[in-house]
């Protein structure tokens, strides 16, 4: 098993005609992803060639439901569009929506999460890598090619140490590994995947990769002392930002003494997460718990 | 984007919001000139993004435009907490019968907005929610919704509002909404909203935060910049469209994705503690692309600070293919010939790797050392800058 992802997923691209939406549909299908179909009003019916694999178009993203049968959405549509393409994807009450798109004002993030309160759809991002159960999906721009399919689960807020931490234990291997992204409100918590991960039979070890900001963190550790039986390594990036500065992503900022790595990693050890200094470290001891 | 006090309250007058007369200065010829148009005692504030003002002798009483004129000269160039002042507010003295607080915010936790509020204003809100907090409402605000009269009404009544000040609070409730909707504002907060001795509620300071994310839909919000204050290679960077983030230390950084970079920092600080407490001297994140001309440009910036003794070129190629990283890296120390002048260490892992470290190889440029690990990579950027 994996996590909301696998290799009976339909996935459709709200974005697909754009560039990025073009050039990384062209890589989810070499990756294997099963892409039915693409979204854009202004170019439904045509369809669009992917080396030899042509991809129909449609106007909406229900009609596109209907027609394929998908049940995943990733969204490349530019920050101007990506309320009103989250809302659509929510309303024809898709299972998943993955949001790539970077730049999102947090007013409309926090209105498209409030909108799909008690709807059918998960929301993952916006603003991160999406997600990759290797060996069967991929949904969203995580390169299929650093690891396989394998007994550990990953979450993080940042997509470059997600392909870190997948190529430091490439040779185990992951159940799904899924960037929830870097923004101040996203829709899929490290909560949501600590749970998942723990309830999906496949994964042994959990990866949990937080940064500063927010207290999204120190919650992931209060419910992994509740609820986690499965072993948990952490690794929390930004001990050396300065507060007061925004560290590349939106919602990295420590604000006051509030969001410091130091407070997360104390919260994470305090739970019974071992929590690694460095990327490496964090993955030898990753390496002890599964004895790989 | 913080804002000066001054911008939030023009922004919150421009919604309709109640404030007293006044304008910025710059000089003190134009704080004796806003003054004497105001023609009453005034009060002179340092305009600064940062608390402490009034302890720091940053705001001061004048009784007419030639005192404003003298205070002004007192506080312009002040440094509070590390920050100049370069312009002071001059506005009208108000008589305070009373101190409310009053904001709305981005609750990050709960993904949702939320309304504070409290007849006990004036103090830092901070210690309030500490020390008193029953005394503050916390109202939370559907997105989805906003707010309009009834849930102003609601807030204000959590916050137990007296009944001869209820409807002017619930009226201005709704226009700071507005200002923070219509503006994508992540925190508007009022303090101290003020009753005047004739019983009319003001806002007399006020701290606004814009997302920078929503710039654009608001093309009058570029003007509200601060480009004075900002760090010279900071916004030399800005220019260039560069993540970059100066610190205080003595490696240079260049890396790929916000969470790798800030990694980076952390990793260069560690290493650096055996080498006499070496620091990372910026973040510098330059995205997915990595092409020659974006490393041309992270480099000059990073290269252009007198501090920076090393650089730390760290890229895990995900999209980006490392091949494509080391072309940039050769080809960026080409178009900047004499100006490179510091070692660069680089550690290249990921798509192509294998290529990217070839043709580092082959260029075997003099300042040029090529690192296996990330760790290793730091602990040698950190010895070659201590």
């Amino acid at each position: 098993m994996s996590i909301f992802l696998n290799e009976n997923s339909k996935v459709i691209v709200q974005g697909m005609t754009g560039s990025e939406g073009r050039k990384h549909t062209q890589r989810m299908l070499a990756s294997g992803t099963a892409i039915v179909g693409g979204v854009n009003p202004k170019k439904a019916g045509q369809s669009v060639d992917f080396d030899g694999a042509s991809v129909p178009v449609f106007g909406g993203v229900a009609e596109a439901m209907k027609e394929t049968g998908a049940d995943v959405s990733v969204i490349f549509v530019p920050p101007a569009g990506a309320k009103a393409a989250v809302i659509e994807a929510v309303d024809a009450q898709i299972g998943l929506a993955v949001v790539i798109t970077e730049g999102i004002p947090v007013h409309d993030s926090t209105s498209f999460w409030a909108h799909a309160q008690g709807g059918a759809t998960r929301i993952i991002g916006p603003n991160c890598p999406g997600l990759i159960s290797p060996g069967r999906s991929n949904a969203g721009i995580i390169p299929a090619n650093i690891t396989k399919q394998g007994r550990i689960g990953l979450v993080s807020k940042s997509g470059t140490l997600t392909y870190q931490m997948m190529y430091e234990l490439r040779d185990i291997g992951f159940s799904t590994c899924v960037g929830i992204g870097g923004d101040p409100v996203i829709g899929t918590t490290h909560i949501d995947c600590l749970q998942a991960f723990q309830d999906d039979p496949e994964t042994e070890a959990i990866v949990m990769i937080g940064e500063i900001g927010g207290d999204a963190e120190e919650r992931a550790a209060d419910f992994v002392a509740a609820n986690v039986t499965k072993p948990v390594v952490g690794y929390v990036a930004g001990f050396t930002a300065p507060e007061g500065k925004t560290m590349g992503h939106a919602g990295a900022i420590v604000s006051g003494s509030a969001g410091t790595a130091q407070a997360k990693k104390e919260a994470l050890e305090a739970a019974g997460v071992r929590v690694g200094k460095t990327p490496s470290e964090t993955a030898r001891l990753m390496r002890e718990i599964v004895g790989a | 984007m913080d804002l000066f006090e001054y911008q939030a309250r023009d922004l919150l007058a421009s919604h309709g919001v109640p404030v007293l007369p006044g304008g910025v200065a710059e000089t003190p010829d134009q704080a004796e000139a806003i003054a004497r148009e105001i023609g009453t005692r005034v009060v002179v504030k340092a305009q600064v993004k940062t608390g402490g003002r009034g302890k720091a002798g940053g705001v001061k009483l004048a009784d007419d435009a030639d005192e404003a004129r003298a205070r002004a000269q007192d506080i312009l160039g002040l440094d509070i907490k590390g920050h100049v002042t370069h312009r002071v507010m001059v506005a009208q003295a108000s008589d305070i019968a009373e101190e409310y607080y009053f904001s709305y915010l981005l609750d990050r936790a709960n993904r949702t907005f939320l309304a504070m509020a409290s007849v006990e204003g004036g103090m830092e809100i901070e210690q309030l929610a500490v020390e008193r907090p029953e005394a503050l409402a916390r109202i939370p605000v559907d997105a989805t919704v906003g707010v309009d009269a009834a849930k102003a009404a609601e807030i204000v009544d959590a916050a137990g509002f007296a009944p001869e000040v209820r409807d002017q609070v619930i009226a201005i409730a709704v226009q700071l909404w507005e200002v923070f909707s219509q503006e994508d504002a992540t925190l508007v907060e009022v303090n101290p909203l003020a009753k005047a001795p004739d019983g009319t509620v003001l806002a007399l300071d006020a701290k606004v935060t814009l997302d920078e994310n929503a710039r654009f839909r608001h093309p009058g919000h570029e003007a509200l910049e601060d480009t004075a204050a900002a760090d010279p290679l900071e916004a030399a960077a800005k220019e260039k469209d560069l993540n970059y983030v100066k610190l205080e230390g003595e490696v240079g950084i260049i890396g790929n994705g916000a969470g790798l970079v800030m990694s980076t920092l952390d990793v260069v600080a560690y290493a650096g503690e055996e080498f006499g407490g070496v620091k990372p001297a910026n973040f510098l994140d330059i995205g997915g692309g990595a092409s020659a001309e974006v490393m041309a440009n992270g480099l000059h910036i990073i290269l252009s600070d007198p501090a920076v003794k090393s650089v730390f070129v760290n890229v895990f190629g995900g999209i980006t293919a490392c091949d494509a990283v080391a072309n940039g890296i050769v080809h960026a120390l080409q178009l900047l010939g004499d100006e490179a002048t510091k070692p660069l260490v680089v550690r290249l892992d990921g798509n192509n790797v294998e290529e990217g470290r070839r043709i580092l190889a082959d260029a075997a440029h003099p300042l040029v050392t090529l690192v296996d690990t990330m760790d290793g990579a730091a602990r040698r950027a950190a010895e070659l800058a201590a």
